[in-house]
């Protein structure tokens, strides 16, 4: 019966009563036989793409123009970023391998990877913490014959007037009531104004991203996350995959590009 | 379900009804009356403008007043009028017109119009608050800074506008899917009415013009409560990236604002020119390309900001060539006249205003998308008289023609022919009288945003004829109200298809039923109802797939008190972070924050029909 | 609904392509090359003698753990079209938007 209408109407799939309001809502009739909610996060994913084009915009056009430092080479440490990009990237397997699981209806497989994602997640936020912490107490320490040999950082050879008679080291500089003065915050300049923005936007959808995978986790306990429904787990995943290539972006445009060697110091 | 902490109003009554509704057709009318409110303020504020310029070294608002003046005017007509009345359109008309039973998100779709007024209320709060914003509605970049802006004018302009953003990106995710996910068996894309596929370029547009603001007003946002450095000079900040950044976003919103009437004329004329609307498949075209374009134009709104002679030239001639499938739409239309039985209702009317006024802002736009035309004008009345005209004469006389149209659709009774055709001429010449000689106040040297003038200027007449105009268009405005309260309460009933039209939501009763649909509705065709009368072919067909016949067995999605609480939180956190440097405005916006929180979560676990309660499928 | 109900309309729309999804394997392999393209784009770093063009080459390692993500992970591979035209339209405005900025903020004119 269904067959026959649909070879009498051209463009017509299927027909199917009920239109918006099945209670599974996973098989419901639509016009082009994709999901509706689906549709609704790649549509959103595309949006968000501008969003962070937006910040990454403007994070670019101020590279290289705050007056005072810290600027990228002074803080940026290579090494410790990769290996919290390593683990986003990692996340994302983990999480492809919970939707595998789910779809194969496997709940405990299911469990075991999503809450290894949300736990790789919340590594990487660990990170971010931590290296925040760290560029907002930064500390300049040279060797005072060091300076004007080259060997130093524009930020450093800016404390220069630091080395006086009878000093020759310089440990930091603090005002009179020991307060760090060579932290980068967002207030410092614009590239604290613009990288904390940025990364901090992206570290907000992590945030998100690892609420949403931990609900998954506890909701599969009371019988929420099923075979059936593994659309619910798919929109968390592309979710995630979409923050995890955000960083793939801003690991190399904003720390690669910021602090390699033959960059034009700021 | 058991998560949920109140119960679900399942058949609320009275006022209930209308705040858990998740009715598109409600939703759209709540949409469009509060537009008009919205509208009438705006309104408002233009005539204390008017009043305070009729007259040179006028004192009847103070300077600091005059600039929130034309700055709420600004923001309000384009953020809480002309777009949700375009939005008020969508909603009631899209299901309607795809042949679907509602939108794909029912309660997203009542967040988004919670959103849209708990926005629109907070701008218009700020008036009560210490003073409304004052940076006019491009809000450039160092004026919004503390440093020059301390009060809280500013902070209520962004904030509103990003909750505003919510609640347009909302709305607009939910229209792609609805278009492209409900449409009834049949209506392939090309076969949608022009007003669903200018509604669905809009919706494009939109999702991904917001962003950019959104990132922009963070920027803002940043500066002004945590000190960042994003525009300020002294730390080497950029006042431009705000323009560039605003622009991105403004000039496709401009097209969001006219998209919607292009769409709206594109259904008027056809009806009631008795003929097939000339060239569907180009109109559609222009219109997609007009929106793909809409991005490569943006800085000929900065052509005198110094953006050097390469730049200027590219923006020029991507301006210039941006006018050519608005023009296609255009000659489309008259196309569509030409030879064609015409009936002159005052939706008709306002269609033809609408394509003689719309040419002259065009044209005016025309004049100034040449770099060095443009140093001439920029800045000046000729601005403000290009933009009523795009905004007045093209949105505006749209808008009203779709309010004639469809008014008995939405009511089942007829507006008041008399009052109506009284209506649009007192418009129609006090919009001109309005506006028209601003062109020679430009051309003058007329700065806009001056408060007053010396009398000196040789601007005294055409101010005082301005002004005049005004009065006239409120006047046309008021009989409107009129006839729209006077025609709700007692108009000529009207039956299912007072216009002998063309599109499917005719082919209902009016207003129609809650379900919209008894049957899904089969396409064969671009006009699919007009083809059923005159062909005889079968629109409303034979039962629908699933073997239910029976139009009791359609399931609605259910009434839901989440989008009102999710809207609520970023209503209240919305305040709370305008006095976010009180600890009191810290705790309140983490209340909102919370409240949306909550709400979000128990919105995401309630189905979207109630197993306990349906019929049990 | 029945389920039979549910696998009639699958084989109707037959679109959301439930059947032909790689396999973890493939998931395991994808995340091997991602972290190899990681440690390379590390190690380049480290590689003075490079100088700019380091830029080209960490751009197209980068676009290609992009493409990875997005086609395997995100199986926008094997998924209808209409979700890549919806997520590549945004991304390709969002590119051309920031590479317009840029160009309008000198940002490839030497100084
Ligand atoms: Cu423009």
């Amino acid at each position: 019966m269904i067959q026959m209408k649909a070879k009498v109407i051209k463009g017509a799939r299927i027909l199917q009563e009920a239109v918006t309001t099945q209670h599974g809502t996973d098989h419901e009739y639509t016009t082009t036989g994709l999901n509706h909610r689906k549709l609704l996060m790649w549509a959103f994913l595309g949006s968000d793409c501008m969003f962070f084009g937006s910040l990454i915009a403007t994070y670019m056009v101020y590279y290289g123009k705050s007056k005072v430092g810290p600027f990228p080479e002074d803080l940026f440490s290579i090494p410790i970023t990769s290996v919290s990009t390593f683990v986003l990237l990692m996340s994302s397997m983990s999480m492809v391998l919970a939707y595998a699981a789910i779809r194969k209806g496997s709940l405990k497989g299911f469990r075991v990877w999503i809450l290894s994602t949300a736990l790789m997640g919340m590594t990487f936020l660990a990170f971010q913490v931590f290296e925040f912490y760290e560029f907002a107490n930064h500390e300049v320490h040279f060797d005072c014959s060091q300076v004007g040999t080259g060997n130093l950082s524009a930020f450093e050879e800016s404390f220069q007037n630091e080395c006086i008679e009878g000093v020759t080291t310089v440990d930091g500089i603090h005002d009179s009531d020991g307060n760090n003065l060579t932290g980068l915050t967002p207030k410092t300049n614009l590239f604290g104004t613009t990288f904390f923005t940025l990364t901090g936007f992206h570290g907000a959808h992590v945030t998100l991203g690892v609420i949403w995978l931990l609900s998954l986790f506890f909701y599969s306990f009371r019988g929420g996350v099923t075979r059936e429904r593994d659309l619910d787990v798919d929109l968390a995943a592309l979710y995630w995959h979409f923050v995890d290539i955000v960083w793939i972006v801003i690991f190399t445009v904003v720390y690669l590009f910021g602090v390699f060697p033959g960059f034009p110091e700021s | 379900m058991t998560t949920s902490i109140l119960s679900r109003p399942i058949h609320p009554t009275g006022l209930w009804a209308w705040l858990t509704t998740i009715d598109h057709k409600r939703i759209g009318i709540l949409y469009g009356v509060t537009a008009f409110i919205m509208f009438l303020s705006g309104g408002i504020e233009a005539m204390y403008i008017r009043l305070q310029l009729a007259a040179p070294e006028q004192e009847l608002v103070s300077p600091e007043i005059y600039s929130q003046l034309f700055t709420m005017h600004g923001t309000t007509m384009i953020f809480l009028a002309i777009m949700p009345m375009g939005a008020a359109f969508f909603n009631y008309l899209i299901p309607l017109q795809i042949g679907a039973r509602d939108v794909a998100f029912p309660r997203l779709n009542a967040f988004s119009y919670w959103t849209f007024l708990g926005g629109a209320v907070m701008l218009k709060s700020s008036w009560f608050l210490g003073g409304a914003p004052n940076a006019g509605w491009f809000g450039y970049a160092p004026i919004t800074s503390s440093a020059y802006n301390p009060g809280h004018g500013i902070d209520f302009w962004i904030l509103s506008l990003q909750i505003l953003g919510i609640a347009s990106l909302a709305a607009a995710f939910n229209f792609i899917v609805t278009i492209i996910n409900l449409r009834a068996p049949g209506m392939s894309l090309m076969r949608m009415p022009i007003f669903t596929w200018m509604t669905f370029v809009t919706s494009i547009l939109l999702i991904l013009a917001f962003p950019v603001i959104t990132v922009a007003l963070i920027e803002v946002m940043f500066d002004r409560f945590f000190g960042t450095n994003f525009f300020n000079v002294g730390a080497g900040g950029q006042p431009l990236l705000w323009q560039h950044l605003f622009w991105v976003f403004g000039h496709p919103e401009v097209y969001i604002l006219i998209l919607p009437a292009l769409g709206i004329i594109a259904e008027v004329i056809p009806t009631f020119s008795k003929k097939p609307l000339f060239g569907y498949p180009v109109v559609v075209l222009s219109g997609v390309v007009i929106g793909f374009m809409g991005w490569m134009v943006w800085s000929h709104h900065m052509f005198t900001v110094g953006l050097g002679p390469v730049a200027n030239s590219v923006f020029a001639v991507t301006t210039m060539a941006i006018a050519v499938p608005t023009g296609v739409k255009i000659f489309n239309y008259i196309a569509t006249m030409w030879k064609g039985s015409i009936s002159l209702t005052t939706s008709m009317l306002y269609a033809i205003g609408f394509i003689f006024l719309f040419v002259i802002g065009g044209l005016s736009g025309v004049m100034h998308s040449s770099a060095a035309s443009d140093a001439q004008q920029q800045d000046t009345y000729f601005i403000v008289a290009h933009l009523h005209y795009v905004l007045f004469g093209g949105s505006i006389m749209a808008l009203g023609s779709g309010i004639y149209y469809w008014f008995p659709k939405m009511t089942g009774r007829l507006m008041d022919e008399k009052l109506g055709k009284l209506n649009f001429l007192l418009v129609f010449i006090g919009m001109n009288v309005t506006f028209f000689p601003m062109h020679f106040l430009g051309l003058d040297g007329m700065p806009r945003r001056i408060y007053t003038y010396d009398s000196d200027m040789g601007w005294n007449l055409w101010n005082a004829v301005s002004s005049v105009g005004y009065l006239i268009l409120a006047l046309g405005v008021l009989i409107l109200i009129v006839n729209i309260i006077w025609s709700v309460l007692s108009g000529e009933k009207a039956d299912g298809d007072p216009w002998d039209a063309r599109t499917l939501e005719w082919s209902m009763s009016s207003p129609p039923p809650e379900y919209n649909f008894e049957h899904i509705p089969i396409v064969h065709g671009i006009d699919p109802y007009w083809e059923q009368k005159r062909e005889g072919l079968s629109t409303v067909p034979i039962s629908g797939g699933s073997g239910d016949d029976d139009s009791h067995g359609i399931h609605l999605p259910q009434p839901s008190y989440w989008p009102l609480l999710a809207s609520l939180g970023l209503f209240v956190s919305g305040y709370g972070l305008v006095y976010l440097s009180s600890s009191i405005g810290l705790v309140v916006s983490i209340i909102g924050a919370a409240i949306t929180m909550v709400a979000v979560y128990a919105w995401s676990f309630e189905p979207v029909n109630d197993p306990d309660e349906g019929e049990g499928h | 609904m029945a389920q039979n109900e549910d696998m009639s309309t699958e084989t109707h729309l037959g679109s959301e392509n439930h059947s032909d999804h790689p396999t973890p394997l493939t998931y395991f392999k994808v995340a091997m090359i991602l972290s190899i393209i990681t440690a390379i784009e590390v190690g380049i770093f480290y590689v003075e003698d490079l100088s700019y063009g380091i830029i080209p080459i960490l751009t197209i390692l980068s676009v290609m753990k992009f493409a990875l993500v997005i086609m395997f992970y995100m199986h926008l591979r094997y998924d209808n079209r209409l979700f890549s035209t919806l997520f590549l339209t945004g991304l390709a405005l969002a590119f051309l938007v920031v590479i317009a900025l840029l160009a309008l903020f000198q940002f490839f004119t030497p100084s």
